[in-house]
């Protein structure tokens, strides 16, 4: 911090002394900075304002043709030029979903380990190694989830959850069907792999602002490392977990790459979370380029704002549930 | 730190059942954590482990000097490569001094304004939206207008998703920057403007530069808002108002193919893309490390 340049700002400062024109200059290039900064900052503002009215203004057509009956109808047929958005819809909620489940606990999990259990001297690189996670490109994830882990998924998962639940009553549909490898389920879970460093660093930061005076008092009571962990840090931390999972929540229902390459791109809701499906996302990257006709490439675009609102809400409820950890965190 | 060592103390009671319950699920508790941990690992492991064997062997001089091959050929990603490079540089070059202009708003001028609130808020959500939208809104305002697509478009879309990125670094990390180094400057005459410039950007250089790298990072690899922006290109091509290739889309076209060599380009490709990434993240953590620590 000591190496700011002393001879640049007392230069400029001797030079302003009695020369009247340098200072006017000086406060005009003031004003003006002052001035640009406040434009980036309103331009941060009208990206998300002109997001919102290009997917309006492109979504139009598919609205006022379909009504709000688009959101409810299962069909997409480019040949009767009939689309709906509730295959795209339902599937984006589920891989989220599935994605959710498997990603919270083992995300909470990690953040407790890196924060109670790991020696000091591994945390830094153990954490660095799950935020190296959510560095990899979500093409990777397709590419990988497609020649690697699809293929293994129809081998070894899917048969054994085939013959698991089979017989039993609803289970049974949730996972019926041949394994193909490529569908929903293998596409959640590819979701929850890219999720979980994000629920990860949320939490573990978060669990980090407990003070330690809290954990100690309940040590010294008597508690064991659990009890702590189950009974003073989670109720103290709730709302910023609950805000790292939603954001978390926010990726798993906009990422697109890595969900494309999996889930079979069918628009069709089926029961069984092992068949082919498709989301908002896969759905653009799939078609958008393809798309013929103005009612597609419009309906396609209504799939997109849709996706807008849907991850708006879920985002804007994360920060501001975070926003509360970081009021505590500064009081 | 491990409060049971009380139960051996002399003087204090044996251990009951009750406490070797609790002793015996907090074990079974902390071993789960340590399975997940372990599981979390095992994926980036797995991730990077088939990354290297099957696009290590087709990592070559050609891969870096021919071009996308026609399929059942040889060749390379030369103008893939190409076109990853010059649109990721354009979409930063032209992200990085708005993101940097309004994290400044944020910190210094508009610290305590109701704008500020606003912004700030807008930029986080921005920063986690999907990429896929930015894409839509690109080809909105682009390439439906220009009637074609472009290299332009694909940069344009990038700057828009690095403008929030370099926005929030700049933020954080001039709120770091102890007030007191500022309320000096300003005692010796110094004009705001230059304050910020000439002092607080000094001192929160390193961050700065870890935001910027931490967005080329992420842009690189960023694959939803080129499809329908910069499209993709057989050919080598260096006009930029023309469709233009670039890694991500080779690898999505080439991965999704049935030719075997098309599908070697492909993993090849996402070798270096995140080789790419991975060496600018830990660059960047190393330097936000390095700042931390003095």
């Amino acid at each position: 911090m000591a190496d700011i340049a002393f001879e640049q700002t007392t230069a400029t400062a001797s030079r302003t002394p009695g020369s009247r024109t340098s200072r006017r200059r000086l406060d005009r290039f003031d004003r003006g900075f002052a001035v640009l900064t406040q434009a980036a900052a309103i331009a941060v503002l009208l990206i998300l304002a002109g997001v919102l009215f290009s997917l309006l203004r492109g979504s139009w057509l598919a609205f006022s043709t379909f009504g709000f009956g688009f959101l409810i109808d299962q069909s997409w047929n480019p040949v009767t030029d009939r689309y709906g958005a509730a295959a795209a819809i339902f599937g984006t909620v589920v891989t989220a979903v599935i994605a959710m489940v498997m990603a919270v606990p083992v995300g909470l999990g990690i953040a407790v380990f890196l924060t109670e259990i790991c020696p000091y001297a591994l945390r830094r690189p153990l954490g660095i190694a799950i935020e190296l996670l959510a560095g990899i490109p979500s093409i990777i994830y397709g590419i990988w989830g497609l020649f690697v882990f699809a293929p293994f998924v129809q081998t070894r998962i899917e048969p054994a959850l085939i013959a698991t639940f089979g017989h039993l009553p609803v289970l049974s549909d949730v996972f019926a069907g041949p394994p193909y490898g490529i569908g929903v389920f293998t596409a959640g879970v590819i979701l929850g792999i890219m999720v979980l460093p994000f629920v990860t660093s949320v939490s573990r930061d978060v669990f980090e602002t407990v003070p330690p005076v809290l954990k100690e008092a309940a040590y010294g009571i008597g508690s064991t490392r659990w009890e702590v962990i189950r009974n003073v840090v989670i109720p103290y931390t709730r709302t910023g977990v609950v805000g790292g999972v939603m954001l978390g929540l926010g990726r798993a229902l906009g990422e697109t790459m890595a969900v494309t390459f999996v889930i079979g791109n069918a628009h069709k809701i089926s029961a069984s979370i092992l068949a082919p499906g498709t989301t908002i996302s896969a759905s653009i990257a799939n078609e958008f380029t393809e798309a013929v006709g103005d009612l597609y490439t419009s309906s396609l675009i209504a799939l997109g704002l849709i996706l807008f609102v849907i991850t708006f809400v879920v985002l804007a409820f994360a920060r501001l549930m975070l926003m509360r950890i970081d009021r505590r965190k500064g009081a | 730190m491990e409060p049971t060592k009380l139960s051996t103390l002399p003087g204090s009671r044996e251990p009951s059942a009750l406490q070797a319950a609790r002793k015996r699920r907090s074990a079974i508790w902390l071993f789960f954590c340590c399975l997940a941990t372990a599981f979390g690992l095992t994926w980036l492991v797995l991730i990077l482990g088939s990354l290297f064997w099957n696009g290590f062997s087709g990592l070559s001089g050609d891969v870096f000097t021919q071009m996308t091959p026609p399929p059942g050929s040889a060749g390379g990603l030369l103008n893939a490569v190409y076109g990853s490079v010059v649109m990721t540089g354009l979409g930063v070059l032209v992200g990085t001094p708005i993101g940097i202009l309004a994290g400044t708003y944020m910190a210094e001028y508009g610290r305590y304004a109701r704008l500020t609130v606003v912004v700030r808020f807008i930029n986080d959500i921005l920063l986690s939206a999907p990429s896929i939208i930015i894409g839509l809104f690109v080809y909105e305002i682009l390439v439906a207008p220009m009637g074609h697509f472009s290299g332009i478009a694909g940069a344009v879309a990038l700057a828009f998703i690095v403008v929030p990125i370099v926005a929030r670094t700049t933020e954080d990390m001039l709120l770091l920057v102890p007030n007191p180094l500022r309320e000096a400057a300003s005692a010796m005459g110094l004009p705001r403007a230059h304050v910020i410039l000439k002092v607080a950007y000094k001192a929160a250089r390193a961050g700065m530069i870890t935001g910027v790298l931490l967005a080329v990072a992420r842009v690189s690899g960023e694959t939803a808002p080129l499809l329908f922006t910069a499209l993709n290109n057989q050919f080598w091509s260096q006009d930029l108002n023309a469709p233009m290739a670039s890694l991500p889309t080779v690898i999505f076209q080439f991965a999704l193919s049935p030719y075997k060599e098309w599908q070697g380009l492909a993993w090849t490709g996402a070798l270096i893309i995140t080789l790419t990434v991975l060496t600018l993240s830990i660059t960047a953590r190393v330097l936000g490390a390095t700042r931390i620590s003095k």
